[in-house]
């Protein structure tokens, strides 16, 4: 047994994690930094939270995840970063030419209090920052939130950094804030507003970005990524529609204080219903009709749920993660006429629980959420042995409950390091969606396989 | 592809020091070094283990991830406590490939991370009472062993006295307690946290038990760290050999393993730089030599089997070890020659670790494979020069922030396994009591050596060399892969391995021979990009025939 340890007695705990059901903020500021064209993510602490969360992020995508750290050193922490900071602007600035340094703090950053607007300004002073070149930066102490709050806060910094509303009158624009998703959902997205007819800007996007082409050079900075030009264009846009409350309601926000910019906020548009309310709410802000494409591409999805309802009906399922994908995940598997049983996340935050209650219409009182302090992957575990589910939905740490436990294992989410796929292929939209029944299909139908009988043992499924 | 030719070595130093702000490239340049040795054998010598330039893209981390992640980090039966918020315990969270084999106790925590989670209450009021907390909750649960608690930056910056919180919950507790001072912010890299995790595990574990394990020849192993089952294979060699392992440091270890580590007559060092101050406190304290090993190499692996034959000086163990290097060596050296045939003469560049860049080269030579530059992310200069140079390196800020035990005899347990004219004695006969070399003495004339490579600085040296493998980490892995050169992880083995011992550099070569040999590396361009092309074309596809 991996985890040998864990036990069916649930006892709650005050002081102690254990197998987290989140990480920190910093990292979810490099992933959104990313997102932006020529950008150059920069972590302003120690070099370990830097090379951490490059390795992380790398092992998740299998992509070369550039970024650069301040190295504070005991003198650093003692008297502040501020020239470790300068030196970083330069160097960077030098050697790697990017066209933004997007600055995040850390945890020792922000319990020394580092200025980091102060330290830009004097980079400025100094000449350090060349002409045409943003140096932008967004507070993540590790000590709030969760690596969803860092996504927020980054994207939000872009929002306070670069929107700006010019014109006199908005245009027909619809801004996209995509929330924390995977390239290719950021590209789904994008395709999606195209055959809408419906004119986008969206950022983050990491898209062209973490699934670069191998073309026998690396890219420093690879095609991808929402321009400054864009970013800052999305004060003259129509609409907002903010995807994932968690991780874009605040960058919405901005915009709207900052750019009378109204927004909208969506769950996630993962699965049929969420997928059909983004849709609409596209529909709406750009004015045009849903083409018979996008019909279509539901009707598939309609018809392939049709067609296999038998083996989804009942199923119980687990799922860890963060927010908003969760919330979508759950009310995806509802309406597949599966019971998603377990819900945690360590990630903080208003409603979560109100959230997934709508979703559900109320209609499963048996199920179990857990969110913030010490919602961890050890309690979902012993949540687990005291009553089994069929199906675990989550991160790649899952696969130790799953061996354990015997249970079937769907990835997805953040961090998968032992997969690959989640960076080419979608699960928002209707397509996405199909893939996620694809993907949970084939766990349930080789379990079904493994383990029946010989006599009874199908052909045909 | 066809390699270029090899440039200038002076031109390319300058090359990539030319990119720099002048500081930096100043400070680089003595971390840029041509191996040129003098007649004498003397290395030239090199700045290593002084602070990153801010903003270079550095393969370094930090204190914290050597001492939870690297040292104790592959310990089964202690509960490992990180002190701080999530992300560094998450981090270390399974992702350093130890293996472990739970044994008879079947005691693991290794699969499970635990974290006091710090919040910003903390970070203002201070985190001691949560730190006890967390201590006795994890008691409560798992009853362990032992509990260490291992400190994030913030822990230092409020002032949370782990110490003090694990004396008394020691004391509460009944069970061994201890905490580390490794905040990430400590030294300049990685290497840090070895020297505070080395601190430690001498004060508080070794020596608590002086009932030594039966067994004639008994040795511990320091700074192996059974990545990819290393230590199981250097584990089943020793105990062919007839050789008992009192303790390894730390690679499928045990709290009680290291406890009795000072009954062993002899330590033997892979890793120099991340376990050699526990070699010598122990030398200190309880009188047991240290000598340098390294099981990463068929040859190295005899050599050293042999070493410790040797030191013991019993001709039975001497033939015993005979036999069982004849026997690997008849199973590995076919497979050897078949795979120097197709990778002779290739380039391999290898920047990572602390001993892992120098140990590997081995393995590339046996091949036939040659390494054009090299160098470590977290060593010292003693690393690369031999240690030979120690008295004369500089102590700065940053390493004097590092505690120095002051350690003497034992007034009851030292006991000085050899008289110190028999250590002369093997000494003068080649045997590496107390001593190594480094790097640099063992590579050729007119290499390239560089410290703390710097992400610019490795992408010119492969545009410039096109080698046929470079070793790096994971965050290095994908850029150079886009560049078409493959890049085996030194850290993590790409998840394969092992590669100690006889069996091991078998894996190894296999490895090497897959990746410079894949035919990927031809598709990168499509067949209508490629210049030839028309011709292929004609060749292979045939066009349909006007008599349809």
């Amino acid at each position: 047994m991996l985890l040998r340890h864990t036990n069916t007695e649930v006892v709650e705990r005050e002081a102690l994690t254990i197998n987290p059901a989140k990480t920190c903020q910093p990292v979810g500021a490099m992933y959104a930094a990313l997102g932006i064209h020529g950008c150059l993510p920069h972590s302003h602490g120690s070099q370990g939270c830097c090379s951490y969360h490059r390795s992380t992020l790398t092992r998740h995508y299998k992509e070369p995840v550039m970024a650069s750290t301040s190295s504070f050193t005991e003198g650093a922490s003692v008297f502040g970063g501020q020239s470790n900071l300068l030196t970083a602007i330069e160097t960077i600035f030098t050697v790697y030419a990017p066209d933004i340094i997007a600055v995040h703090t850390t945890c020792l950053s922000e319990t020394i209090g580092d200025d980091i607007v102060q330290i830009t300004a004097k980079a400025t002073g100094k000449g350090l920052i060349p002409p045409g070149k943003y140096v932008i930066h967004a507070n993540t102490p590790s000590y709030v939130g969760s690596h969803v709050t860092g996504f927020a806060n980054m994207t939000k910094s872009m929002v306070t950094y670069f929107a700006q509303a010019v014109a006199e009158k908005k245009n027909k624009t619809v801004n996209i804030l995509p929330g924390w998703v995977e390239p290719a959902d950021m590209k789904e997205i994008r395709r999606l507003a195209g055959e809408m007819g419906v004119a986008i800007l969206m950022y983050p996007d990491t898209s062209g970005v973490l699934d670069a082409p191998q073309t026998g050079r690396h890219e420093f900075y690879p095609r991808g990524g929402a321009t400054v030009d864009q970013i800052r264009a999305s004060g003259d846009s129509r609409i907002t529609l903010a995807l994932g409350p968690t991780a874009s309601t605040s960058a919405a926000e901005a915009l709207d204080s900052r750019c009378k910019v109204p927004f909208q906020t969506l769950e996630l548009p993962i699965g049929l219903r969420a997928t059909d309310r983004f849709i609409n709410a596209l529909r709406k802000a750009g004015k045009v009709e849903v083409p018979a494409s996008i019909n279509d591409e539901r009707g598939r999805l309609v018809d392939m749920i049709s067609d296999m309802q038998q083996y989804f009906f009942g199923k119980r399922a687990a799922l860890w993660g963060d927010p908003d994908q969760l919330v979508s995940l759950a009310e995806f598997l509802h309406d597949l006429d599966m019971k998603p049983t377990y819900i945690v996340t360590g990630t903080p935050g208003r409603a979560f629980e109100e959230r997934i209650a709508t979703v559900l219409g109320g209609r499963l009182p048996e199920v179990k959420v857990r969110q913030g302090k010490q919602a961890d992957m050890f309690l979902l575990h012993q949540w687990i042995k005291n009553e089994k589910v069929d199906l675990l939905i989550g991160n790649s740490y899952g696969k130790y409950i799953a061996r354990d436990e015997d249970i079937p294992l769907v990835r997805h989410g953040f961090p998968i390091l032992d997969r690959v796929g989640h960076q080419y292929f979608p699960t928002v939209g209707y397509r996405g969606a199909m893939r996620l029944c694809e993907q949970i299909l084939n766990v349930l139908m080789d379990r079904q396989d493994r383990d029946s009988p010989e006599a009874s043992f199908e052909l045909v499924m | 592809m066809s390699s270029p030719k090899k440039p200038d070595i002076e031109t390319v130093r300058e090359d990539l020091l030319r990119k720099y702000p002048t500081k930096v490239a100043r400070k680089r340049a003595g971390q840029i070094v041509i191996n040129r040795k003098t007649e004498e054998g003397v290395p030239p010598e090199i700045k290593a283990n002084i602070r990153t330039v801010p903003g270079i893209i550095t393969q370094r981390g930090c204190c914290y991830a050597g001492c939870k992640g690297v040292v104790l980090g592959p310990t089964r039966d202690i509960v490992n406590i990180t002190h701080g918020p999530i992300g560094c315990g998450f981090y270390s969270w399974l992702t350093r490939r130890n293996q472990t084999d739970p044994g008879p106790d079947g005691e693991n925590f290794m699969t499970y991370c635990f974290s006091t989670d710090m919040q910003d209450e903390q970070i203002i009021f201070g985190g001691e009472k949560k730190l006890a907390a967390a201590i006795q909750e994890a008691y409560d649960l798992f009853h362990p062993k032992a509990i260490a608690v291992f400190s994030t930056c913030p822990v230092g910056l409020i002032g949370d006295d782990v110490h003090q919180v694990c004396k008394s919950m020691q004391e509460k507790l009944n069970i061994n307690c201890f905490g580390f001072s490794c905040e990430g912010y400590k030294g300049v890299s990685q290497s840090a946290g070895h020297h505070i995790a080395n601190n430690q595990l001498f004060k508080h574990v070794i020596g608590r038990n002086d009932t030594p394990p039966e067994g004639k020849y008994k040795i511990t192993l320091m700074g192996e760290y059974n990545i990819g089952g290393d230590a199981f294979v250097i584990e089943e060699l020793l105990d062919k050999c007839g050789i008992t392992l009192v303790s390894t440091f730390s690679g499928n270890s045990t709290i009680s393993a290291f406890e009795r580590a000072h009954t062993a007559d002899l330590n033997c060092v892979m890793c120099h730089r991340s376990i050699n101050y526990v070699a010598d406190m122990i030398e200190k304290k309880y009188g047991v030599p240290w000598i340098k090993v390294n099981f990463i190499g068929t040859e190295s692996t005899a050599k050293s089997l042999r070493k410790i034959a040797e030191y013991f000086g019993d001709p039975k163990l001497s033939e015993q070890v005979e036999t069982v290097i004849a026997e690997e060596i008849e199973a590995t050296e076919p497979i050897r020659q078949e795979i120097h045939e197709r990778c002779q003469d290739k380039l391999a560049m290898l920047f990572v670790g602390g001993s892992r860049a120098h140990h590997y080269q081995d393995l590339f030579a046996e091949i036939g494979m040659k390494t054009l530059a090299a160098g470590y992310e977290f060593a010292h200069r003693d690393d690369y020069e031999g240690r030979r140079v120690l008295p004369s390196i500089t102590i700065d800020a940053d390493s004097r922030n590092i505690e120095e035990l002051a350690v003497e005899a034992d007034p009851d347990k030292y006991s000085p396994r050899k008289s110190e004219q028999e250590l002369a004695d093997l000494i003068q006969n080649g045997m590496p009591v107390k001593g190594y070399e480094g790097m640099m003495s063992q590579m050729e004339e007119e290499t390239l050596v560089i410290d703390d490579i710097s992400h610019w600085e490795s992408e010119r040296l492969i545009e410039l060399y096109k080698p046929a493998v470079f070793c790096a980490g994971i965050k290095e892995k994908y850029a150079i892969q886009k560049m078409c050169v493959p890049s085996k992880q030194l850290h993590s083995y790409d998840y394969g391995g092992p590669y100690a011992g006889f069996a091991g550099a078998v894996n190894f070569w296999r490895d090497i021979d897959r990746m410079v040999g894949a035919r990927v590396w031809t598709y990168i361009q499509a067949p209508w990009q490629k210049q030839d092309y028309p011709a292929l074309e004609a060749e292979l596809v045939h066009t349909g025939s006007s008599e349809c």
